[in-house]
């Protein structure tokens, strides 16, 4: 071509005038777009985009404007092309075609892997933050259904003959239902199901897939493969993922990457299944060291309170319980008391010391013998902790409560009386699981409707906080609230006691605080206890 | 949640003679009484969710008035309150509020250090009678109990109470603990400002003014999901400067420093005896306490609401509260390296100098 400076130029370059004719192209050009020979019509010999673009360019010259919707790109020869336009005066046009296809895979294979990547990271850090398993499986099938399939299943190994399964669709909400099926009916799922030996991902033959596995309103099934979810030496479960029927099938690339996701959401759901048999097992033996509910028995009002020292805890060292009489009209036992230590191991000897008292309830009349026995009982055995005590029973006469208190080296019991006096409990004793031998000296206390007793262990008193930070709450302070709560129901007094001591607190590090009020339930009409009836007081 | 709701419906002259007749009760601690009246007006056909909200929500958001107006004591605040308790114990035996769970699980908590847990109660309830299946926790629950509650239940959403301003800190660490477990959280409570504009700075899910808006909410639809790669800090920039820890941190040391200048600067206070003496430590300590949340939620607005109202209070207990200023000084003396607590302390001084208008404190 004589007179076209780029006839050896490496891009193919096509010259086109601005009727939409050929008026010139390179070697490159010609290798390329054979056909598109000088004087031949650009529509008809070049793909369409190309033919678009250059319309595209048509002037007013010298300047040139382009509209900027049509893409400057496309396939040619199934190769893709960039264009890049260069415009003469004339309106003529010189189009420059540079190969970019490599270009575009490298960018789309970067693009699938980030994606991927972040895919993989999100459903870490969802599936990382729950131990519920329920919840790991919600979030394993909705996941694979918005990134891996039309539709995805979780499947959990059967508890009992049901078996757990969440069904997603894409866009939909994950739905829980329990399956009364067999699992080895369908081929593939006993297997992944079990967790060992281990095995592949399996195609599942859409014609022989169960219609269970077939969420309502999926239509036409194209593809079902099942994968097993990993779970480390337990069985986690299996995914099941759908495509339908007309969208593309499974690659083995996007087979191996949904192998990747399996891995990280059976981690999860193992551990949230270990997490849940853990918790059955703690809740199973806690049960019997947690401190009981109270209320009211046979005419006496009961109300308790309890605060572990550690926060994450439920049980600690401080204990208390309530026993009925085993007939009716004799008191009922109530114990509160302390071991040394706490966190579950000094709960574990309080459920020792709380069992020991309930067999020796036979003697509840007898306060010396159950202390002489219990001391007896934790002397011998191995462990080498000591505990206070207190025993009281406590009987409605009348429209009274008669309490007889014994406390095992304890602090003394406080009697809330209707004036908003607040008496000491006068007795006094050993602690147990010491000396040989315990003694002990019973009071008497006669409360009358409206008035409590009020039993705490040390945990409350020597509460260090307030608000300069540097002192106990302290027994005086103690018996100044208990002087504002006269009247008050059980569950008020042993409520506000344990507020006040918290507040005093104030986050600070604590000691177990166990409260138990003890109280003449107040008579309906407020005259009746207008401090008239002040109870009795005898050692 | 506010429990003084109004009354807004065709019998609302019935029900403001309920609530009347169980303020009674409850003013006299008669619990027998307070019962009664509830369980007969169930029996006169009232719904049980009235009964619950506009009659004893409404006896129980006057006992909080009373309460903050100072005209009873806290003891008084808790006997009303447990009586309260009892009464709903009462009517969510009676066979008018017997309902089966028809709806997802919804937990209902309390903040940790928040005792008032009747308008968390009373949420519980309603959610059980409009057919959801309820998990209570109770007052005070500790972050790490909701949230292994929250692995052992598959709940749709947590419901968490907080009255009391200070507890937002503890209230945020307990959202974003729940959210990272990915279950959303509806609050509620005065603690959230009268907007819920806290609840919001929080990254609470959703904020409800009500029991009934609360249950309406959760009626419409799912909350949305928690986002994933949420930082809790995201939500508050600003303790970057940790003015927040430090204060929070020190403020026994704080308080004591203040207390001693106190003596000095304000001579009255020599002759006041021990309890005199710990009801200004008390004070003292409230006020660390406030400006810390204020620096928490960056909100000098909270603080000098705060200081009106305790001087109000300190007015009514015949306190002069001309010892406000001195203490703020001083605290602003000890703190003068943080600029945030500084000029939150000088609005404050500036709110007790300039003519106070007394806002009617319910929400501390």
């Amino acid at each position: 071509m004589p007179g076209f400076p780029w006839s050896r130029a490496p891009y193919p370059v096509l010259v086109a005038d601005a009727g939409g004719l050929v008026v010139q192209r390179n070697d490159a050009a010609q290798a390329l777009l054979p056909a598109a020979r000088p004087g031949a019509r650009l529509a008809d010999v070049v793909p369409a985009w190309l033919a678009t673009a250059h319309r595209s360019m048509r002037l007013p010259a010298p300047r040139a404007t382009r509209e900027s919707d049509v893409p400057l790109a496309g396939l040619i020869a199934e190769r893709r092309y960039e264009a890049h336009p260069s415009v003469a005066d004339d309106g003529t046009v010189a189009w420059w075609l540079v190969d970019d296809t490599d270009h575009q895979l490298v960018r789309e294979a970067l693009r699938m892997e980030r994606e991927r990547t972040s895919f993989l990271a999100k459903a870490s850090s969802i599936l990382l933050s729950s131990l519920n398993l329920g919840r790991c499986m919600d979030v394993t099938a909705q996941m694979a259904a918005e990134n891996l399939a039309d539709a995805a299943l979780a499947i959990a190994p059967a508890r009992g003959r049901r078996l757990p399964v969440v069904t997603c669709l894409r866009g939909g909400t994950p739905v829980t239902s329990q399956e009364s099926v067999d699992p080895d009916d369908v081929p593939g799922l006993g297997e992944a199901l079990r967790g060992f030996p281990p095995v592949p991902s399996r195609w599942l033959d859409p014609a022989s897939a169960p219609a269970w596995m077939i969420p309502e309103g999926f239509g036409p099934v194209g593809a079902i493969v099942i994968t097993p979810l990993p779970g480390h030496g337990v069985a986690a479960g299996a995914l099941v993922l759908l495509r339908k029927e007309g969208s593309a099938a499974f690659t083995e690339e996007e087979e191996v990457f949904a192998r990747l996701f399996a891995a990280r959401s059976g981690a999860a759901m193992s551990a949230a299944r270990l997490y849940a048999e853990q918790t059955e097992i703690t809740e199973v033996l806690m049960r019997e060291l947690l401190p009981p509910a109270l209320h009211q028995i046979s005419g006496v009002d009961f109300a308790g309170s309890y605060r572990p020292s550690a926060d994450h805890e439920r049980v600690g060292g401080d204990f208390y319980d309530v026993h009925p009489a085993a007939v009716e009209g004799e008191p009922s036992l109530v114990t509160l008391g302390d071991v040394c230590g706490k966190g579950l191991e000094a709960a574990v000897l309080t459920g020792k010391i709380r069992n020991t008292l309930h067999a020796l309830l036979p003697l509840a009349d007898d306060h010396q013998r159950m202390l002489s026995l219990l001391n007896t009982a934790l002397l011998t055995s191995h462990h080498t902790r000591f505990a206070t005590l207190v025993l009281a029973s406590a009987v409605r006469q009348g429209s009274e409560v008669q309490v007889r208190l014994t406390s095992a080296g304890h602090p003394l019991p406080l009697i809330v009386r209707a004036d908003g006096t607040v008496d000491v409990a006068d007795t006094r004793g050993n602690l147990v699981g010491v000396l040989p031998d315990v003694h002990a000296r019973t009071a008497t206390v006669t409360l009358a409707p409206g008035e409590s007793c009020v039993l705490f262990t040390d945990g409350i008193t020597e509460a260090k906080g307030g608000p300069l930070g540097d002192s106990q709450f302290g027994e005086e302070r103690l018996k100044r609230a208990l002087a504002g709560c006269a009247g008050m129901p059980a569950e008020a007094i042993v409520e506000h006691v344990q507020m006040l001591a918290s507040q005093w607190l104030g986050g600070r590090r604590h000691d177990d605080m166990a409260v138990v009020a003890i109280s003449a339930p107040r008579t309906h009409h407020l005259s009746a206890v207008d401090g008239h009836t002040r109870g009795r007081y005898t050692a | 949640m506010s429990t003084s709701t109004p009354p807004r419906h065709t019998g609302s002259g019935h029900l403001a003679d309920l609530v009347g007749q169980v303020w009674n009760a409850v003013a006299e601690g008669d619990e027998v009484t307070a019962t009664d009246i509830v369980l007969g007006a169930l029996d006169d056909g009232v719904a049980p969710e009235s009964v619950l909200l506009d009659v004893i929500g409404a006896v129980q958001g006057r006992v909080g008035e009373e309460w903050a107006a100072n005209r009873i004591t806290v003891a008084q605040e808790h006997a009303a309150t447990s009586i309260n308790e009892r009464a709903v114990a009462a009517l969510a035996l009676h066979p008018a509020a017997r309902t089966t769970p028809s709806r997802g699980r919804i937990t209902v908590a309390c903040v940790d250090g928040e005792w008032h847990a009747l308008p968390a109660r009373l949420v519980a309830e309603v959610l059980k009678l409009r057919g959801w299946q309820v998990d209570y926790l109770g007052a005070q629950v500790p972050a790490p109990h909701l949230i292994s509650h929250l692995h052992t239940t598959q709940a749709d959403a947590v419901a968490l109470s907080s009255s009391i301003a200070t507890r937002l800190p503890t209230a945020h660490a307990a959202i974003t603990a729940c959210q990272a477990v990915g279950v959303p959280v509806l609050v509620g409570g005065a603690a959230f400002g009268p907007e819920g504009q806290y609840a919001k700075l929080l990254g609470a899910q959703v904020w409800a003014p009500d029991a009934r808006k609360a249950a309406d909410r959760l009626a419409e639809g799912p909350l949305p999901r928690p986002e994933t790669d949420h930082q809790p800090i995201d939500d508050l920039p600003h303790l970057a400067d940790q003015e927040y820890t430090m204060v929070a941190r020190t403020s026994a040391s704080l308080v004591r420093a203040v207390f001693g200048a106190l003596e000095d600067a304000f001579p009255a206070m020599r002759a006041y005896d021990d309890m005199q003496r710990e009801r200004t430590a008390e004070d003292l300590a409230h006020i660390a306490e406030f400006l810390a949340t204020s620096l928490y939620l960056d909100d000098e607005g909270l603080f000098t609401w705060f200081i009106t109202w305790t001087a109000d209070i300190l007015e009514a207990r015949g306190v002069p509260a001309r010892s406000l200023p001195p203490a703020l000084n001083l605290f602003a003396r000890e703190l003068r390296d943080f600029p945030r607590a500084v000029r939150t302390l000088q609005r404050g001084v500036e709110a007790l100098t300039t003519d106070h208008s007394p806002a009617n404190g319910t929400s501390a």
